[in-house]
């Protein structure tokens, strides 16, 4: 497995106390980007909490991932403010630079995973895009291209 | 002269570029030798105008700029250390007559007192503005009971959402016999189109830390959580620091104030589910499982997190208690109606000029919100309507302007007053397209427990998507209708019980445009993609053959200065030729 010494860092934060397992499985997810069957079979077998119950808090929040993903995360908000400001527009033309189709969020180089998100809190700005950890505002799909050109 | 310059860096600041606004002024005052103190604050609310600076010299002449870039900003600091400053961009101001300053002055900020003005990582500009200074009266010199009536006396209700009386909530915690209490702060803020609790999470973290710890003395909690969505960092970061510092000054830990009341706080990052919103799924969550709700009794006040009596309230709940027992539950009451006390927080958002972050005292009129304090519109097309409650609230239509904004006023109407979220609607917006916009996002994320939740939605979504494509019937609006009742009689939580919302009351307000869609298949907003057609008006194209080239199918066709036609098998309706042509030559409809 890789990052064994990291992920076994992180387990021993943990191990022992209470409600802890959210932020575990977060803190895990950091390490690799996603949460891998293997990654959580071996949580489970550390702490003993059942497998079952791992592969279903990581299925019922968004935020855990099942799959590998992209070096930038490209989140797209969906909110209201978004929704009637045309944020479908903004979807479109991320989806149509990165050569993506629906079914699929990651670039075939590994470089974006796009992800649509309920609402980022920003509505006065929309429709908002946030890559990584900055937000972006009163776009137009004419400015996604000199966005996107910014990461690397 | 020794300057004053503060920079709003709040989420929404910095999405508008203010991190370069700041660094360009210590590099313009360092470069010009000027003397001034730069500080960081939050958000002042007046989010359309951002990046906002504030300057002065003594903080009773202060003038606040908006539209701030790293280009103009040496000219305002300049100007206004020379003694003249600009009069242009000028936001609020007590020099000149800031655009704004009317529009300020009929909000009442209580629980947006500190937004914008304090430093939020800086515990001294807190304590500056009586920070903890409730805390301090309420151990020393009240007693659990006083404060519990203080708050009941106040009239304040639960912010997020359904209005249960906080004073009475309090009590049932208090009432719970048990060795170990929790008290917990939701700030799960999901809705979308709300972003009330970010801003005072971001802008006055301690107020609410400050809020929890009264709480917690009052019920007898010695252990407390910040239930947060881990969409919000920044706030998640600020928190952090207040909870350090608070620590480090004994408001957190063990005898607080010298007394025998111990109590220590924790934040709980979400990790992306809107029903965890409910407070018995967000108990779940915290305890590390699947966010289920669950059914009640036994409500948490008698048993809740891990079993023991837990009192939940929301952000703005607790941004509120300190101002109460400081001014007295007299005070708090003078404003508001008989049944909702108070001042009410609301995010503007959609077609509104003045978007961003408001307070306004209870019992004004959403007239008196969207056009006094929010500005009116913002482009030419007329109001259609005004979103509140988010997902789980309503749409309603201008004749209900008037509609004073309160818990049972708004409930009337078939809405709810939600937990501030204010989404203003122009004609250009569809009514069945905001339906199923809001049944996807419910339906996406009922957890599925219950069936009529589950499935219901499920249902209720595939006929409006019908609906929107042009294959809808009459029937399918008496399906709605009787599936929106069976939704919300048999769900066990909140999220399930007002899924339908959204759809009764653009059935009851918006009927019109349901019919057509179904009978004329036409969706006069012109959103609904299938049901829109592109044509070329002959008159007016002049054979450009821009729309042509920009056309991403080829699907137009025709000679150079010959009109253009559109073919409409191959046309996928993504109006690239619309917006393109500058001859108003393409009719959408």
């Amino acid at each position: 497995m890789k990052f064994k010494t990291e992920i076994d860092i992180t387990i021993n934060k943990f191990i022992g106390k209470k409600g802890v397992l959210i932020p575990l499985l977060q803190n895990v997810q950091d390490i690799e980007g996603f949460l891998s069957k293997e990654v959580m079979s071996y949580v489970s077998e550390k702490t003993g909490i059942k497998l079952a119950h791992i592969y279903g808090v990581a299925t019922f929040y968004t935020m855990f991932r099942l799959k590998p993903q992209g070096r930038h995360i490209i989140r797209v908000c969906k909110g209201t403010a978004c929704h009637v400001s045309d944020a479908n527009s903004i979807m479109k033309e991320i989806n149509n630079q990165l050569d993506l189709t629906n079914e699929e969020d990651t670039t075939k180089d590994g470089k974006f995973t796009v992800m649509q998100v309920a609402c980022l809190g920003c509505c006065s700005l929309a429709p908002v895009i946030m890559i990584d950890e900055n937000t972006y505002g009163k776009l137009t799909p004419d400015s996604i291209g000199k966005i996107l050109k910014r990461y690397e | 002269m020794s300057l004053v310059i503060k920079v709003g860096l709040a989420s929404c600041g910095l999405a508008a570029g203010a991190g370069e606004v700041y660094e360009a002024i210590l590099k313009h005052i360092k470069k010009n030798k000027i003397d001034a103190e730069v500080k960081k604050t939050a958000c002042i609310g007046m989010c359309f105008v951002e990046p906002l600076v504030e300057i002065y010299e003594e903080e009773k002449k202060s003038i606040t700029y908006g539209d701030v870039t790293p280009e103009n900003i040496g000219n305002i600091i300049d100007a206004f250390y020379k003694g003249n400053p600009i009069e242009e961009n000028v936001i609020i101001s007590n020099v000149f007559k800031g655009s704004e300053n009317k529009t300020y002055k009929k909000q009442k900020r209580i629980v947006l007192r500190n937004c914008g003005i304090i430093d939020p990582v800086s515990i001294n500009d807190y304590l500056g503005k009586n920070g903890y200074k409730a805390l301090e009266k309420s151990v020393k010199e009240m007693s659990r009971e006083d404060i519990i009536n203080e708050i009941k006396d106040s009239g304040l209700r639960g912010r997020g959402g359904a209005g249960f009386p906080t004073g009475l909530k309090w009590q049932f915690a208090y009432n719970a016999k048990s060795e170990k209490k929790y008290i917990v702060c939701n700030a799960d803020e999901g809705d979308p189109g709300a972003f009330m609790d970010r801003s005072v999470l971001e802008g006055d973290p301690h107020s609410v830390i400050e809020g929890m710890i009264i709480g917690a003395y009052a019920i007898g909690a010695d252990e407390g959580y910040i239930y947060c969505r881990a969409e919000y960092p920044l706030a998640i970061k600020h928190l952090n620091i207040a909870i350090e510092q608070a620590t480090e000054k004994g408001f957190l830990g063990n005898n607080i104030f010298g007394s025998d009341f111990n109590f220590e706080l924790h934040i709980k990052e979400g990790a992306g589910a809107f029903v965890c919103g409910e407070e018995t799924a967000l108990m779940a969550s915290i305890e590390g499982k699947r966010g289920m709700p669950s059914i009640r009794p036994p409500f948490p006040a008698q048993s809740g997190l891990w079993g023991k009596p837990t009192n939940i309230n929301n952000v703005e709940t607790f941004a509120n208690i300190a101002w109460i027992i400081l001014n007295g539950a007299k005070e708090y009451a003078k404003y508001g109606t008989e049944k909702s006390k108070g001042t009410k927080v609301f995010a503007l958002a959609g077609k509104i000029r003045n978007s961003g972050l408001i307070e306004v005292p209870m019992g004004m009129s959403l007239k008196e919100v969207i056009y006094g304090v929010g500005g009116g519109m913002k482009t030419e097309r007329p109001f259609k309507g005004v979103q509140l409650g988010g997902p789980s609230g309503g749409c309603l239509p201008a004749e209900l302007l008037d509609t004073i904004v309160d818990y049972d006023s708004i409930n009337k109407t078939g809405a709810i007053m939600g937990s501030g979220g204010m989404v203003v609607m122009d004609t250009s917006t569809c009514m069945v397209d905001i339906a199923k916009f809001f049944l996807n996002f419910t339906q996406n994320e009922s957890c599925g427990k219950c069936t009529f939740c589950r499935i219901g939605t499920k249902r209720m979504l595939e006929i409006l998507t019908r609906i929107s494509d042009g294959n809808g019937k009459m029937e399918d609006l008496d399906t709605l209708e009787e599936l929106s009742n069976n939704i919300i009689k048999s769900s066990l939580c909140g999220l399930g019980q007002t899924a339908p919302n959204p759809v009764l009351t653009t059935l009851k307000y918006f009927r019109d445009e349901y019919i057509a869609h179904i009978k004329d298949k036409k969706c006069p907003a012109g959103v609904c993609t299938s049901l829109l057609k592109y044509e070329v008006i002959e008159d007016k194209c002049i054979g450009c053959t821009v729309c042509a080239m920009k056309c991403p199918v080829n699907c137009i066709s025709g000679e150079r200065k010959q009109v253009h036609k559109i073919d409409q098998d191959a046309c996928i309706k993504c109006g690239a030729c619309y917006d393109a042509c500058k001859f108003d030559a393409i009719k959408k409809g």
